[in-house]
C-alpha cells in the first residue's frame, strides 16, 4: 500500500506542478493537446491490460468510455443544477464544482465497471475472436441506446421538476450532449494518469500481473497450473473498464469536446487498439509513447488529413507483419538494452 | 396479416443478402480461423463499384427500366473487381501471417478494414459525399397477393441470392475444387500433403467470397439506393450483421450462414415492424449474445474439441 502511495503523490504533485507551471505558459493550444494525450494514454494502458496483459482482444473500449462519460457528465450538468443553480463553472481550486465533477468520475468509473461485469461475465466465456465482436457489438447496442435517450433539460427549472429517471434518460439523443461544465483541467488529467500507470505497472510485475500474462501466453496450460482463467480475464475486463469510465468522465468536461454517442463509437475502439498494438501488447510504457505518439501525429500531418487514417491502417498491417509484437512487446521502455551487451538482464529481475 | 406478410417478404429479401455476406465469412472463417473484417467492406466497395459502372454507363438516379444485359454487366464486373481486390488481399496481407497467431491476424483484418474504409473516402476514389445508386433495375410492382406488393427488385434480388447460393452449394459439395476446399478447412496440413495447392484453395475462397459480398453490395444497392460514404457506420454495421448471421448459423458451415442470413432478416424486420424500428441492430447483437450463450457453436455447428 505505501509502494503505491508513494509514486501516486508524486505524481500527484507533479500533475499540481504541470497545472500551475506549465499551464499558463504553454497556452490553451498546447495544454489541450496535453489533456487529449493523457485521456488518450489513460484509455491505452487500461485497454492493455486487456488486449496486452491477458490476451483477449476487446474491440469496444469506446463504449466503456462512453458509458463513464455519459454518467459523469449527467451527475455534473445536473447536480450543478441542483446544487448551484446553474452550470458555471465553480471558481477555485478544489471547489464544490471540482469535487461534484470527482465524484462523477469516480461515479462514472464504477458504472463502466459494472457495464464491464455485465458484458465481461457472458462473453468472456468466449475464445477471442467472438469476444472482439460481442465487445463491438456491445459498443453498437449502447450508441443505439445513447441516442435514443431525452433531449437535455436546459433550466434550472425543469431539472428540479424533473424525476431522478428523467434526468437519468435525458442525455441528448443522436445530438449528443453539450453544456457540460468544463471542469477537466492538466492536474485531474495527470492525477489520473499517474494513477493507471501506478496501477497499471505494480499489477505488471506482481504475481498476480504474472497470472494474467499466462492466460495470454496459454490458456490450457495456465488453467492446469490452477488458475481460474475467466475470474483473471474479467477482473482484467472490470479494471480496464474503470479506468476507460474515467477517462471518459475527464473527456465529457474538457473544453472543446461534445459527448457524441456516434464520436465514442467503433471509429474510437479502433484508434485505442491501434495505440494498443502499436505500442506493444504488453508494455506500458510502450502504450503510453504510442498514446503520445499518435495524439500528435495527426497535428503535425494537417495538411495531409485524409491521408491519416490510410496510413495507420497501413502502418497497423506492416507491423502485424513485420513486428507483430509491437515496437516494446512486453518489456518496458527501461528495460531496453540501449547499448547492447552480451549479457543481457532477464525480465525476472524486475519482478523481484 | 398484410404487414404479416410484407414483413416476411422483405425479410426474406434482405435476409438472402446477409447470407450472402455471410457465406464469406464463414468460409475464411472455416479454412483459416479468423474473423474477415475487410470482408464488410468489401460488401461496400461493391456497391460502390456498381454506382461507378452505372454512372460510367450514362444512368442517372433518375432513369428507369434498362435492359437487363446491362445490370448482369454491372454486377459481373463488380464481383470481378472485388473478387481481384479480395484475392489480393489475401496474397498481400494475410499470406505472410499464415502461421501467425490469430491475434495478429485479426487486428491485420481490422488494418485492411480500416485501410479499405478510408481509402474509399479519398477524393479519388468514392468520396465522403452521399450518392444516389441509379435505378439499373426495373423496378415496378409485380403484383400483389393478399394486400402484398411484390417488387421486382426484391424478387430478382432474392433469386439472384438464392441462385448464387444454390451454385455455391453444388460448387463445394460437388466437385472435386469444393471438396478440395473442404479438405483445407478440415486439416491445412494434412490437405497439403494430400496434394491439395492450399495457397490456391485459400485464394481461391477468398475470390468466391469477395464475389458473392461484392454482389450483395449491388443487390443491396438496387434495394436501398441511398450509398453512404464507405466507413459510414450502418454500412459497417451491415457486414457486421451478416457476421452475426454467420456465427448464429455456426460459423465455418456453409449451410448454416444461409439459414442464419435469412434468419438475421427475418428478426431484423419483425423486430423493427412489430417492437420498434429505432432498436434494430440491437436485436440483431442481442441475439448473437444470447445464441454465444445458450450455444456457442451456432445452430448447425458443431462442437470443436480444444486442443491441448
Amino acid at each position: 500500500m505505501i509502494k503505491a502511495a508513494v509514486p501516486v503523490l508524486i505524481g500527484v504533485a507533479l500533475a499540481v506542478l504541470v497545472q500551475l507551471a506549465a499551464g499558463p505558459i504553454i497556452g490553451p493550444f498546447a495544454a489541450k493537446l496535453l489533456m487529449d494525450i493523457g485521456i488518450n494514454v489513460i484509455l491505452a494502458v487500461s485497454l492493455n491490460l486487456v488486449n496486452g496483459f491477458t490476451g483477449q482482444f476487446s474491440i469496444g473500449h469506446a463504449g466503456f468510455m462512453a458509458v463513464g462519460g455519459y454518467t459523469a457528465g449527467c451527475i455534473t450538468y445536473y447536480g450543478s443544477f441542483l446544487l448551484f443553480g446553474n452550470t458555471q463553472v465553480q471558481p477555485g481550486w478544489l471547489s464544490h464544482g471540482d469535487l461534484l465533477f470527482l465524484g462523477g468520475c469516480l461515479a462514472g468509473a464504477v458504472v463502466a465497471a459494472i457495464a464491464g461485469i455485465i458484458v465481461g461475465l457472458p462473453s468472456l466465456r468466449l475464445r477471442g475472436d467472438y469476444l472482439a465482436i460481442v465487445t463491438l457489438g456491445f459498443g453498437e447496442i449502447l450508441r443505439v441506446m445513447l441516442q435514443r435517450t431525452g433531449d437535455v433539460l436546459g433550466t434550472a427549472d425543469e431539472v428540479h421538476k424533473a424525476s431522478v429517471g428523467t434526468l437519468a434518460t435525458s442525455l441528448g439523443g443522436s445530438l449528443g450532449f453539450s453544456g457540460i461544465p468544463y471542469y477537466t483541467d492538466l492536474f485531474w488529467i495527470y492525477t489520473f494518469v499517474t494513477i493507471t500507470l501506478v496501477v497499471a505497472l505494480r499489477l505488471k510485475f506482481s504475481s498476480y500481473g504474472r497470472a494474467f500474462l499466462s492466460v495470454r501466453e496459454n490458456e490450457i496450460a495456465a488453467e492446469a497450473v490452477g488458475i481460474n482463467t475467466t475470474r483473471l480475464k474479467v477482473r482484467a475486463f472490470v479494471l480496464a473498464a474503470a479506468f476507460a469510465g474515467i477517462a471518459g468522465g475527464l473527456f465529457a468536461h474538457e473544453v472543446g469536446t461534445s459527448l457524441n454517442p456516434r464520436e465514442l463509437g467503433f471509429q474510437k475502439s479502433f484508434d485505442i487498439v491501434i495505440m494498443v498494438v502499436l505500442g506493444g501488447m504488453g508494455s506500458v510504457s510502450g502504450a503510453v509513447l504510442a498514446a503520445i505518439v499518435l495524439t500528435l501525429l495527426p497535428e503535425a500531418l494537417r495538411s495531409f488529413s485524409e491521408f491519416r487514417m490510410p496510413i495507420y491502417a497501413l502502418a497497423l498491417i506492416l507491423m502485424m507483419i513485420l513486428r507483430p509484437q509491437g515496437i516494446l512487446g512486453l518489456r518496458e521502455l527501461w528495460e531496453l538494452s540501449w547499448f547492447p551487451k552480451r549479457k543481457t538482464k532477464p525480465t525476472e529481475k524486475a519482478a523481484a | 396479416m398484410t404487414k404479416f406478410l410484407q414483413t416476411l417478404m422483405d425479410g426474406i429479401a434482405v435476409g438472402s443478402l446477409y447470407a450472402l455476406i455471410a457465406l464469406g465469412y464463414t468460409m475464411v472463417y472455416g479454412i483459416l480461423q479468423f474473423i474477415n473484417f475487410a470482408h464488410s467492406d468489401i460488401f461496400v466497395l461493391g456497391a460502390w463499384i456498381s454506382y461507378t459502372i452505372a454512372v460510367a454507363l450514362g444512368y442517372a438516379a433518375a432513369t428507369t427500366s434498362p435492359p437487363a444485359w446491362e445490370s448482369l454487366l454491372i454486377i459481373l464486373a463488380a464481383m470481378a473487381t472485388c473478387g481481384a481486390v479480395g484475392f489480393t488481399i489475401e496474397r498481400l496481407a494475410y499470406r505472410p501471417l499464415r502461421k501467425a497467431p490469430r491475434l495478429n491476424v485479426l487486428i491485420t483484418a481490422i488494418g485492411v478494414s480500416l485501410f479499405l474504409q478510408n481509402v474509399g473516402q479519398l477524393k479519388w476514389f468514392f468520396g465522403t459525399q452521399p450518392q444516389r445508386m441509379p435505378a439499373v433495375l426495373d423496378d415496378r410492382i409485380l403484383g400483389s397477393l393478399a394486400g402484398v406488393q411484390i417488387h421486382s427488385v426484391d424478387l430478382i434480388g432474392a433469386a439472384t441470392a438464392l441462385g448464387l447460393m444454390v451454385v455455391l452449394d453444388w460448387l463445394i459439395f460437388r466437385t472435386r475444387l469444393g471438396r478440395a476446399m473442404r479438405a483445407v478447412s478440415h486439416d491445412i496440413a494434412v490437405a497439403s500433403l494430400m496434394g491439395i495447392n492450399v495457397d490456391a484453395v485459400i485464394s481461391f475462397t477468398f475470390v468466391l467470397g469477395s464475389s458473392l459480398a461484392a454482389a450483395a453490395g449491388f443487390l443491396y444497392a438496387m434495394k436501398y439506393p441511398g450509398l453512404n460514404q464507405p466507413a459510414h457506420a450502418t454500412w459497417v454495421l451491415l457486414g457486421l450483421k451478416a457476421f452475426v448471421a454467420a456465427v448464429i448459423g455456426g460459423i465455418g458451415n456453409i449451410r448454416g450462414a444461409m439459414l442464419g442470413g435469412i434468419l438475421i432478416g427475418f428478426i431484423e424486420l419483425f423486430g423493427a415492424a412489430y417492437l420498434s424500428p429505432h432498436l434494430r441492430d440491437i436485436y440483431v447483437f442481442s441475439i448473437l449474445i444470447l445464441v454465444l450463450l445458450v450455444r456457442p457453436t451456432g445452430i448447425l455447428g458443431k462442437p470443436v474439441a480444444e486442443k491441448v
